[in-house]
């Protein structure tokens, strides 16, 4: 499949938006409604509430629910609905207050110090460092006995205190984007900074400050409550807080007088807390997938069910696959294909190419041999029998990992395609090479030790005890993939998988561990089966050759056979688009006016 | 060399300060001189390392260039300010090697597109008009203009990306690596549309690969990057054909061929080649240092060079 979108597709493409996705998601609509309502029923305080927030009736304090007080009245008689929607109105804008107040000094630094760094970057750094270690409640306490209960006074410090946070997120945002190519293409189309700022860089702040926000709003707004709950804030204006601590002093009374409040700050915060979960589910944009229930009854395939029998006559293939089909569940709950009817067999000693281009099915092919393919990858049909025993039987849904744990590594290995991600970085490389050996072939750790030096001679590094006590960060690319190669062959194995093993290399390095590989499979005599998109590669290694495309085989047969006569029209395009033997400057696709990339 | 060079780069330096305090800075090039002419294209080639890219970026602007000069058009553009680089982006753009982090993939292609016209005043009437010629122009659909640049392969992306290169017709376009990260058709079918585009437009192309063949296949003159250095540079027949330095020999000879019985002769030939510039440097002794070969001056003795 070299094109996913067909050529000349035209039509409105459906794009959900951000907003929808959220709407969709039942608890970020949920907090959504109850967020509109709590505002709205704050910003009409004035016209919804019965009473204002400081009347109060001296004779009918405390009074219960009902009547012309609908949720009774306080400990000095004032109506408590009143004061709940009065209280919302400051509660809230203060919430917004310090969270404008963070967002305007956090945003702005974190863009200059993440996009310029230099002086301006370890300054400010310094700065949200000093202010991250202040104590908040002491700093907001101080300020109180200085300049007086002032709600507005206490949210502008505590926003302060928070803006470090957005300090911090806005600038490793904006360094990893920094240096993304096409910042590097807008400064060449000479976009000053000031607009690859605004254009490229605060659509990816966005998000990430608008779920910092939804969490910063609710701290805020259990802060001041806090606050006001100890008596801190202004006595004169009804928030939730006040109302708590009101509640609490007379909780023996009428502990009614403590739920109210508590209900409004915790539907406020918890709405908060959800919406920006929501926001983030959106914005991941991956549609989630559940895995199909089993109908009831139907019970789970018993692995230790004896195996069919492979078919007569096809024993002494070490592998062969069979009309394999690999696929993944849709979220239409349709399954989507990626390897269909695929059927090759290998020899011991053989080596077997798979050629295709990206999409063709090829890794999939090879991780459904090992067992590696991902838990939602199911195997629709056929079947893979390796040294005369299924891996996968005919009816099989997914690869049994018992059945090939007892496989992978003593007689299948694997030499995968970036050799330094697949090296780990916290041991050294002789203790990864010695771990597997001990615990597959059950030898001692210095007899393992023993080996693994020998091996690294084997493929060609010149100083095998240091390369054994280097890290692997200590060694280059081509050595990685030496040591790789070293340790899929440690275990003696009959079958090695080589995916792209050269593909991330240099192109000299390329040829060297090519001539590895090749010395490798002819002193062992083992099969290799190479994944591979380089006809270089398949000519220099393979004995016979699979062409995959979209998921199926498209041409079987012998190396010089397919690459000197191809019989399919797709082998021949890919063939024809190699470059080497080409006259320059000439046009090398046919139909290069209509066609599409 | 004949014909006028558009863009000259003379003894180019580019350093990158060194990590930590009073670290000593790295030197990415040593002093490197190339000229690119009018309507041709220069093959830049090299493996990982060499400088190649790092060569393209500092002909944008993008790296910090610390000795040497580059003159585009008889004009010094060494040091150009922010100015003088907007006015130049009329005349130099760029390809990028990687189709998926050269487009921002929150921006409609049409806004990708209408960026570059946008900079140099094109009101936004003639900037459609344009931008529906360069979608025509790369072989891309019209309602491409409101896709995002997820919605499209790798090959059809770097369409958009050569769509914006050329939006302010440039005569020099620096591709660094722009088909590496394609499949096989896809490239053939991009190496096609950039040779089609300088027929037609008579734009010049600085083309880093990796991939011999690639230059090959589309440049005119080719020069060979190796260590910082340019280590050979000629027209594109002789040097990726009959090469005389030794590293480009071995570059030549490292590329497969894709049928086995002429992969094996040059198997062969390439082993023979290392033994006998083994044997060479083994001779010419650690004193002088005159070939840079990887085998011999491998502290390891490495039995084939190997530095990636």
């Amino acid at each position: 499949m070299t094109e996913p979108t067909p050529a000349g597709q035209s039509g409105v493409v459906v794009r959900s938006s951000v907003f929808g996705r959220i709407v969709r998601n039942p608890l970020g609509l949920t907090a959504i409604v109850a967020l509109v309502l709590i505002g709205a029923a704050a910003a009409f305080a004035q016209v919804l509430a019965p009473f204002d927030q400081n009347f109060s009736d001296i004779t009918n304090t405390l009074a219960a629910p009902g009547g012309e007080y609908i949720l009774g009245t306080d400990s000095g008689g004032r109506d408590v609905l009143s004061r709940l929607l009065y209280g919302g109105q400051l509660t809230l804008a203060s919430a917004l207050l310090c969270a404008s107040v963070a967002i305007l000094i956090g945003l702005p630094t974190g863009l200059i110090a993440g996009y310029y760094g230099g002086w301006f970057d370890s300054t400010a750094s310094w700065f949200a460092n000093m202010i991250l270690s202040l104590p908040g409640i002491m700093v907001l306490l101080s300020v109180r006995a200085a300049l007086g209960p002032s709600v507005w006074l206490a949210m502008i410090v505590f926003g302060i205190l928070l803006s470090p946070g957005y300090f911090r997120l806005t600038r490793t945002v904006v360094q990893s984007v920094r240096n993304e190519l096409y910042v590097d293409a807008a400064r060449v189309s000479g976009l000053s900074d000031l607009r690859i700022i605004a254009r490229h860089i605060m659509s990816v702040v966005r998000a990430p400050i608008i779920i910092q926000t939804s969490i910063v709003a609710g701290v805020a707004i259990a802060i001041q409550s806090g606050l006001d709950f100890l008596g801190l804030g202004d006595p004169a204006q009804a928030t939730w807080g006040i109302m708590l601590s009101d509640g609490f002093r007379n909780v023996y009374l009428n502990p009614l007088l403590l739920v109210w409040p508590t209900l409004a700050i915790m539907t406020t915060i918890a709405s908060l807390v959800l919406l920006g979960n929501a926001i983030r589910d959106a914005l991941e944009d991956g549609q989630k997938i559940k895995a199909k229930r089993r109908p009831a009854g139907e019970k789970k395939p018993s692995r230790s069910a004896a195996l069919p029998t492979v078919e007569a006559g096809t024993e002494q293939h070490l592998l062969k696959v069979s009309n394999l089909a690999v696929g993944y569940p849709q979220a239409d709950g349709s399954i989507k294909k990626v390897v269909d009817d695929v059927s090759f067999h290998i020899d011991r000693g053989e080596v077997l190419s798979i050629v295709g281009e990206s999409g063709s099915g090829k890794s999939q092919t090879a991780f459904s041999i090992l067992g590696l393919l991902p838990d939602t990858a199911r195997i629709v049909g056929g079947s893979i029998q390796f040294d005369g025993a299924y891996t996968v039987a005919p009816g099989d849904e997914t690869v049994s990992s018992e059945r090939l744990s007892a496989l992978r590594g003593r007689r299948i290995s694997y030499i995968p395609q970036e050799p330094m991600s697949n090296l780990d970085p916290a041991f050294t490389i002789g203790s990864q090479l010695v771990r597997p050996m001990t615990v597959v072939l059950g030898i001692s750790k210095a007899e393992a030790k023993a080996r693994a030096l020998e091996l690294l001679a084997k493929v060609g590094i010149p100083n095998p005890q240091r390369t054994f006590d280097a890290y692997p960060h200590e060694v280059s690319g081509g050595m990685a993939q030496r040591v790789l190669i070293a340790g899929a062959i440690s275990c003696e194995p009959d079958l090695v998988i080589a995916d792209e093993p050269t593909t991330a290399l240099d192109v000299t390095v390329q040829a060297e561990v090519l001539d590895l590989l090749r010395t490798m499979q002819r002193q062992l005599g083992v099969g290799v089966i190479i994944v591979t998109h380089n006809f270089g590669v398949v000519a220099d290694l393979a004995d016979r050759v699979v062409v995959m495309q979209s998921g199926r085989v498209v041409e079987e047969g012998d190396v010089l056979e397919i690459l000197r006569h191809p019989k399919h029209p797709y082998t021949q395009t890919l063939l024809a688009s190699m470059l080497e033997d080409k006259t320059p400057m000439t046009k090398l696709t046919v139909d290069a006016a209509g066609g599409i990339a | 060399m004949t014909g006028t060079p558009i863009l000259t780069a003379t003894d180019v330096v580019v350093e990158y300060p060194g990590k930590g305090f009073r670290a000593k800075p790295f030197r990415a090039l040593h002093g490197v001189s190339i000229a690119i002419e009018q309507g041709k294209t220069l093959g830049l080639v090299g493996e990982s390392g060499s400088g190649k890219t790092t060569l393209g970026r500092a002909m944008l602007g993008l790296a910090p260039v610390t000795g040497g000069a580059i003159t585009f058009d008889g004009q010094d553009i060494t040091h150009a300010s922010r100015r003088q680089r907007r006015a130049l982006s009329r005349d130099i753009q760029v390809v990028f090697q990687d189709p998926y982090t050269s487009l921002n993939p929150a921006l409609e292609v049409g806004e990708i597109l209408a960026e570059p016209l946008a900079v140099q005043g094109v009101a936004a009437k003639d900037a459609k008009g344009r931008i529906r010629e360069l979608l025509d122009r790369v072989g891309l659909p019209q309602d491409a203009v409101h896709r995002l640049p997820r919605e499209f392969s790798g090959g059809q992306r770097q369409r958009v990306a050569i769509a914006r290169a050329l939006a302010l017709s440039p005569r020099l376009i620096v591709c660094d690596e722009p088909v590496s990260a394609l499949d096989l058709t896809t490239q053939a079918r991009v190496l096609d549309l950039f040779l089609e585009i300088q027929q037609d437009t008579g734009v010049s192309y600085l083309f880093v690969s990796h991939d011999l063949d690639v230059v090959r296949h589309i440049s005119h003159d080719v020069a060979v990057m190796y260590q910082g250095e340019i280590v050979e540079q000629g027209p594109a027949e002789h040097v990726t054909r009959t090469p005389d330095h030794p590293y480009t020999q071995r570059l030549l000879l490292a590329s497969p061929v894709p049928d086995p019985v002429r992969q094996e002769e040059r198997r062969a030939n390439r082993l023979r080649l290392l033994a006998e510039q083994r044997e060479q440097d083994a001779q010419a002794g650690a004193g002088t240092g005159a070939s840079i070969s990887a085998p011999a001056d491998d502290a390891e003795g490495v039995s084939v060079g190997d530095r990636a």
